[in-house]
C-alpha cells in the first residue's frame, strides 16, 4: 500500500521581494519518512519548509498535506511546526508549561483544555527532559533548553506530522542528545518528519532521505550525504538545470 | 471614610478601579509582543475624537472610543503590511491625532482647550454619571476579551507565526487586541487622562514581572497594582488638590521601584533552592557562544 504522500510539493516557485528563492522545487514525504532539508545558507531550504505550512507565498506551483491543498487545508493539529527561533521568551515571563500549552491550541482552538489537553502537555514536556523544570521561566534556561521547549510547543498537539526549521542550531551538545532522542521515539511511533539541518549530526542515523537545495533548486534527493559542507555535498557533481551558465551562488549575495 | 458620602467620589472611585483592571489587563499583551507604546500612540489619536466630540456636542467619551478603534486599527494594519516606513506612518498618525485634537477643540463653541486638558491629565471630580455608564461598557467589553482570550492572545503575542500554524486566526486576534487597547485608552482617559493611559498599560506589567515567573501571575499582580494605584491616587486626590493622573502613575512607578529593589535578593532565593534541587547548577553559563540565546 503506497498511501499519498504526507507533503507534496510540485513545482513550487516563490520569490522575496524581487529575487527569487525557490526555482521549480519538486518536494514529496511519505508517511513514516524522515526526510532532511539541507543546503547552504540562502540556498531556499528554509523558505521550502515554510511554504509546505503556508507562510510564505508561492508564486508557482502547488504544495498539499495530507493529501488536501493547503490552501483548503484546515486540519493543522495533525502538524507540529518548530519555526526557526533561538528563544522561546517574549516581552512577559511564561512558564516553560505556558509556552507548551499554546501549541495544545490547535486542538483546543478557542475552547477550554481538558484534562486531557493538560494531559498532553505534561506528556509533550516530558518528553524533551523538562519535567522538572515545567514551572520556572523561560527566562531562565539556556539556549538549548529554549529549542527543547519549542519542540515540545510543537509535540504538544501529538502531530502526525512533524516540522523543524534548523532544530540544532545553537543547541549544546546534552541538549543535542535529548533532541535527538525525543525525535527517535517519535519516529518510532510513526511521525512524519521533515526537517532543516546545516549539518546531519546526531541525527544522522535517523534520516532516511536527505533533499539538498542549491540556489532554490532540488540538486540531489536520496540517501543522505557521507559528509556535510559545501564541497562534500552530492549535488556538486551534478549538473544543474537552471543555473548551468551562471555563476555559483548567483542569488547568494543579493 | 468619609469620602464615600459623595456621589461624585463614589462615581470616581467606580470609575478608577474599572481602570485599574483593564489597563494592565489588556497592557500585558501590548507589553508581550513588544508593543508597550501603543496605549500612547493610540492616546494620541484619541485627543482627535474628544475633540470631534466638543465639535459635533456629543458625549467625548464615546467619540473619542469610535476614533480610536480607527486608529488602532490603522496602526495594526501598517504593523503587518507596512514594511519599512512604518515608523514613519505610525508618527504621522500620532502627531496627526494630537494636532487634530487641539484644532477641532478650538474651533467647537463650547470646547475650550482648558476642557481638553481635563481629557489630557484626567479629571476625576467632574466624571459624570453618563461616563460612569459608558466605562462600565466599555470595561465589560475589554475584560470579556483580555480574560477570556487569554490563551488564544497569550499565543499569539509569544510567536506569531508559530499561532499561524495552530490555525488560531491571527489577524482577526490581533486586530482584536488593537480594538480592545483603543476602548481600554477611553475607559481610561477620564482617571489619568491620554497622556497618561499608557503609563498604566505597562508600568504595573513592568512592575508585576520584576516578581513574577509565569504569565498567569504576571497578570494577577498586574492587576491588582493597578487596583491598588488608581484607588490610592483616588483617595489622595480628595485629601490633597493634585492631578489624579499623575498621582497614580507615580503612584505606579513606586511599586515599580520597590519591586525591582525585591527582585535581585528573590532571584538569588529562587537560584539557590534551584540549585539544591537540581545539585548542579553553579551560576556559571555552560558556553559563551550560546549566552545571547538566554535572555532577551
Amino acid at each position: 500500500m503506497s498511501s499519498e504522500p504526507v507533503i507534496s510539493v510540485r513545482a513550487a516557485t516563490a520569490t522575496l521581494g524581487s529575487r527569487p528563492v525557490l526555482r521549480g522545487v519538486d518536494l514529496a514525504v511519505r508517511r513514516g519518512e524522515v526526510v532532511a532539508l539541507l543546503g547552504a545558507n540562502g540556498s531556499g531550504k528554509s523558505t521550502a519548509v515554510r511554504s509546505v505550512i503556508g507562510q510564505v507565498p508561492l508564486t508557482g506551483g502547488t504544495v498539499s498535506l495530507f493529501g488536501t491543498d493547503l490552501r483548503r487545508f484546515r486540519d493543522w493539529a495533525r502538524v507540529g511546526y518548530v519555526p526557526q527561533r533561538t528563544t522561546a521568551a517574549s516581552g512577559v515571563p511564561a512558564t516553560v508549561r505556558e509556552v507548551v500549552s499554546s501549541g495544545r491550541l490547535s486542538r483546543t482552538k478557542l475552547r477550554r483544555p481538558s484534562r486531557a489537553d493538560r494531559a498532553a502537555v505534561d506528556r509533550a514536556i516530558e518528553l524533551v527532559g523538562l519535567a522538572d523544570r515545567a514551572k520556572d521561566s523561560v527566562w531562565a534556561l539556556s539556549g538549548g533548553q529554549h529549542q527543547r521547549v519549542l519542540i515540545a510547543r510543537a509535540l504538544a498537539s501529538e502531530p502526525e506530522l512533524l516540522i523543524m526549521d534548523e532544530p540544532m542550531a545553537g543547541v549544546d551538545l546534552a541538549s543535542q542528545e535529548v533532541l535527538a532522542a525525543t525525535l527517535r521515539e517519535q519516529v518510532a511511533a510513526g511521525t512524519t518528519v521533515l526537517l532543516v539541518l546545516h549539518e546531519l549530526g546526531p541525527l544522522e542515523p535517523l534520516i532516511d532521505r536527505a533533499v539538498v537545495l542549491r540556489d532554490g533548486c532540488v540538486v540531489h534527493d536520496g540517501p543522505p550525504p557521507e559528509a556535510v559542507g559545501q564541497h562534500a555535498l552530492p549535488g556538486h557533481d551534478h549538473v544543474h538545470p537552471h543555473a548551468a551558465d551562471e555563476p555559483l551562488r548567483t542569488g547568494l549575495l543579493t | 471614610m468619609e469620602f464615600l458620602d459623595h456621589a461624585f467620589m463614589q462615581r470616581a472611585l467606580l470609575a478608577a478601579v474599572l481602570v485599574g483592571v483593564t489597563a494592565p489587563a489588556v497592557g500585558i499583551h501590548l507589553v508581550q509582543r513588544r508593543q508597550a507604546l501603543m496605549g500612547d500612540g493610540i492616546g494620541h489619536v484619541a485627543m482627535t475624537g474628544v475633540g470631534l466630540g466638543f465639535l459635533m456636542s456629543a458625549n467625548p467619551v464615546w467619540v473619542a472610543g469610535l476614533v480610536s478603534i480607527a486608529g488602532a486599527v490603522l496602526m495594526e494594519l501598517i504593523r503587518m503590511y507596512g514594511r519599512t516606513r512604518g515608523d514613519i506612518a505610525l508618527a504621522l498618525l500620532f502627531y496627526g491625532g494630537m494636532a487634530g485634537g487641539v484644532l477641532l477643540t478650538s474651533l467647537s463653541p463650547d470646547g475650550s482647550n482648558a476642557n481638553l486638558v481635563s481629557y489630557l491629565f484626567g479629571s476625576l471630580a467632574t466624571v459624570s454619571q453618563e461616563d460612569v455608564v459608558a466605562i462600565c461598557v466599555l470595561a465589560a467589553f475589554v475584560l470579556a476579551v483580555s480574560l477570556g482570550l487569554r490563551r488564544q492572545l497569550f499565543a499569539v503575542s509569544q510567536d506569531e507565526e508559530f499561532a499561524r500554524v495552530t490555525g488560531l486566526p491571527v489577524r482577526a486576534l490581533n486586530l482584536l487586541v488593537a480594538v480592545t487597547a483603543a476602548v481600554t485608552v477611553t475607559v481610561a482617559m477620564r482617571v489619568v487622562g491620554l497622556l497618561l493611559v499608557s503609563a498604566l498599560m505597562v508600568v504595573p506589567v513592568a512592575a508585576a514581572q520584576q516578581l513574577t515567573r509565569s504569565f498567569r501571575a504576571t497578570f494577577a499582580v498586574a492587576v491588582l497594582i493597578g487596583t491598588a494605584v488608581t484607588l490610592a491616587g483616588t483617595v489622595t486626590t480628595y485629601y490633597q488638590d493634585v492631578p489624579p493622573g499623575a498621582t497614580i502613575v507615580l503612584l505606579a512607578i513606586a511599586v515599580f521601584v520597590v519591586f525591582t529593589a525585591l527582585a535581585a535578593p528573590l532571584a538569588r532565593r529562587r537560584a539557590r533552592t534551584a540549585g539544591a534541587a537540581t545539585g548542579a547548577y553553579d551560576g556559571v553559563r555552560p558556553s559563551p557562544g550560546t549566552a545571547d540565546d538566554v535572555k532577551v
